[in-house]
């Protein structure tokens, strides 16, 4: 006799990366988390809510408020073996950190010759739309994108957050997770009780179609997602939405056999276009793709400004919407 | 003279074995200038002037057991844990077999794992951060490793080093945090480094001990670690040890210390030298003959020809090596 199925859970983004964290401590005693307000407060946005009852205050640590710290703590503690988890409190805020992570993390197992590692997660909320002004609002992403050593991961859906924070956490290299914080409570899905991993450096094709190819991330992806159906209903015209998830090492394979399938490549995102991750993508589709290409590859992403304005219409101005996806993967497709 | 040393718990083969690393410190590096004048090292980072200080805390330490992050001119400490003068050949001529960086750091950029020296790099203070959280995970797993960490008066100023001692101090952490005061940051004097005469003063601000050592007096500096250690090894949490040395040479290879040092102050330092000062203490004991002296420079300079012979026959990087261990393998 077949039992009757549980159904799966349905969660916010925020619920999935607590999930994860819970599950890999209680799994692996050496991972523990550290950051601002983490432990009795549960984290600003409460994340880590909870975690200090089961785990303590040793493995859920409150830190001084210097994330140069944070960072360099983990490392350290990852090399004697264990395997943090830190958290800034901010993307806006990582930027003390960034020698601790570009000269140090990044580069430790490199400059050692492979005989040190620095398995380390730093988690940060990241993104706007939530009146968060100049320093509650970056996208950070495109500053660690250039350099080598590290990986970026910057999930779009509770199931693939769950998937690849856990994924982050065993990985032997240092991990910048970036959480998008519209999509924290907004965003809600299926996601698993059982344990899974999901791997880091696969992109994951969101939407099937054969017009033309979307590449997003973060809370674009589900912008996009909704232009699509809407593209779909009107026009008949079918895009492929692809969720790059993992931002370093990039997917090449399923960009580059999804850009030539379809000829037509919008690239969006939410992080300001010079020198974003776009411009990247461009460039591997120009040099091996392009003689498939049947429009020019268009990059959707707001202009090159402070990310944002504290008053409303300004930061509404900043923002992306589903109808600048909707208008420029329309335009794209009749081109 | 009075035996210091017995006090401290050192048996007189202890001290001349203190003596012996002092002094194949000093002989190494001078054996690196020597190769980098010859064109045979394109750079160096010379400690000679804080070999009493390094000694004499890295003989505080357990090898394999407490953890190091060491400062590039800590040759004198990497010695005396257990690196080989070859270890550090290999490094200085950049070679494959380089068993810190296979000859991708600049020399003295220490690593190695087996004795628990975490890797450095050079932008300065960033070991200090690093070392906390060495000694926030040894405290976690109820380990009783203590901590090295080393900087000169010249980090002090870095933010990190404040960040990283604020934290220990709360923790209460096993952490030594060792500087080595030369007096230049390159070439700023401490005067325009801090308006303090003793950065050990900051400590109390953190609420450990610091302490001020003569960092020319290898016992001197001994005692001070050891005290640090056992403290530290209590749960008591970290110390600072500011040992007030003086760099005899250039700061490296491509410096010129005469266009900010007067060279009477630099021959006045020399007089003080560490290495000079244990060799007389050994010799009024009755421990050290000059004819033994003699015997064991000899001995060392051996070591050091042999050890440079390899490293200059031993093979370089294969430039496939370049695209390795960006990631786990």
């Amino acid at each position: 006799m077949r039992e009757a199925e549980t159904p799966v859970a349905i969660k916010t983004l925020l619920e999935a990366i607590r999930d994860a964290l819970a599950e890999e401590m209680r799994r692996d005693e050496r991972v523990f988390v550290l950051g601002e307000d983490v432990g009795r407060r549960g984290g600003v946005f409460r994340v880590t809510q909870g975690l200090i009852d089961e785990f303590g205050p040793a493995r859920v640590l409150d830190t001084p408020l210097a994330e140069s710290l944070i960072v360099g703590a983990a490392i350290g503690a990852a090399a004697y073996g264990l395997r943090p988890v830190a958290e800034i409190q901010f993307a806006d805020f990582i930027h003390p950190a960034m020698d601790q992570i570009i000269n140090e993390a990044a580069k430790i197992r490199y400059r050692s010759n492979g005989a040190w590692g620095c398995p380390i997660v730093v988690r940060a909320p990241y993104g706007g739309g939530v009146h968060g002004a100049l320093y509650h609002s970056q996208s950070v992403e495109a500053l660690f994108y250039h350099v080598p050593g590290l990986k970026i991961v910057a999930p779009a859906t509770p199931y693939d957050a769950k998937g690849l924070l856990k994924a982050a956490i065993r990985d032997p290299d240092p991990v910048l997770f970036f959480e998008h914080k519209k999509a924290y409570r907004s965003v809600r899905g299926e996601v698993p009780d059982e344990d899974y991993v999901l791997p880091i450096g696969k992109a994951d094709v969101k939407r099937a179609g054969e017009h033309l190819t979307v590449i997003t991330y973060g809370y674009n992806v589900h912008l996009c997602l909704e232009a699509a159906e809407r593209l779909s209903r009107e026009e008949g015209i079918e895009a492929e939405v692809i969720d790059l998830r993992t931002l370093l090492p990039i997917d090449r394979e399923t960009i580059l056999a999804s850009a030539k399938k379809t000829g037509r490549v919008m690239i969006s995102h939410e992080d300001t276009k010079t020198g974003g991750i776009g411009a990247e993508l461009a460039a591997i589709i120009a040099e091996e793709a392009l003689f498939y290409l049947d429009a020019p590859i268009v990059r959707v992403a707001p202009p090159d400004v402070h990310p944002m304005p504290f008053n409303g219409r300004l930061e509404a101005a900043f923002m992306p919407t589903v109808e600048q996806q909707y208008t420029a993967m329309r335009d794209l497709a009749r081109l | 003279m009075e035996n210091r040393h017995a006090a401290l718990g050192l048996t007189d083969s202890d001290v001349l074995a203190m003596y012996e690393k002092m002094l194949l410190t000093r002989l190494l590096d001078e054996r690196a200038w020597a190769l980098n004048r010859m064109g045979k090292a394109h750079f160096l980072v010379s400690c000679q002037g804080h070999e009493a200080a390094q000694v004499g805390a890295a003989w505080a330490l357990r090898p394999g057991i407490d953890w190091l992050l060491p400062y590039y001119r800590d040759l004198g400490v990497v010695l005396a844990i257990g690196m080989t003068p070859r270890d550090y050949l290999l490094a200085l001529l950049a070679r494959a077999e380089d068993p810190h960086s296979g000859g991708r750091q600049m020399p003295s950029h220490w690593s190695y794992p087996p004795l628990n020296i975490f890797t450095g790099s050079s932008p300065v203070g960033t070991q200090v951060p690093q070392a906390a959280g060495v000694a926030y995970a040894a405290k976690l797993r109820g380990d009783d490793a203590v901590v090295y960490v080393s900087f000169g008066e010249g980090t002090a100023s870095q933010g990190d080093v404040h960040e990283g001692m604020n934290f220990a101090a709360v923790h209460k952490l096993p952490v030594i945090f060792f500087c080595q005061n030369n007096r230049y940051a390159i070439s700023v004097p401490q005067s325009l480094q801090m308006a303090v005469d003793d950065l050990a003063d900051r400590a109390a601000g953190y609420g450990f001990p610091g302490k001020v050592v003569d960092g020319m007096d290898v016992l001197e500096v001994y005692g001070a670690m050891r005290e640090a250690v056992d403290r530290a090894r209590r749960g008591e949490g970290p110390t600072l040890i500011e040992a007030k040395v003086y760099r005899l040479t250039p700061h490296s290879s491509d410096d010129d210390d005469r266009t900010y040092r007067a060279r009477e102050e630099v021959e006045e330092w020399k007089q003080r030298d560490g290495v000079t000062k244990i060799r007389a203490y050994l010799m009024a004991l009755g421990l050290l003959t000059e004819e033994a002296d003699q015997a064991l420079r000899r001995r060392l300079l051996d070591e050091i020809d042999a050890a440079v012979a390899y490293a200059e026959a031993a093979a370089d990087p294969e430039p496939s090596d370049l695209v390795r261990h960006v990631y786990a393998e």
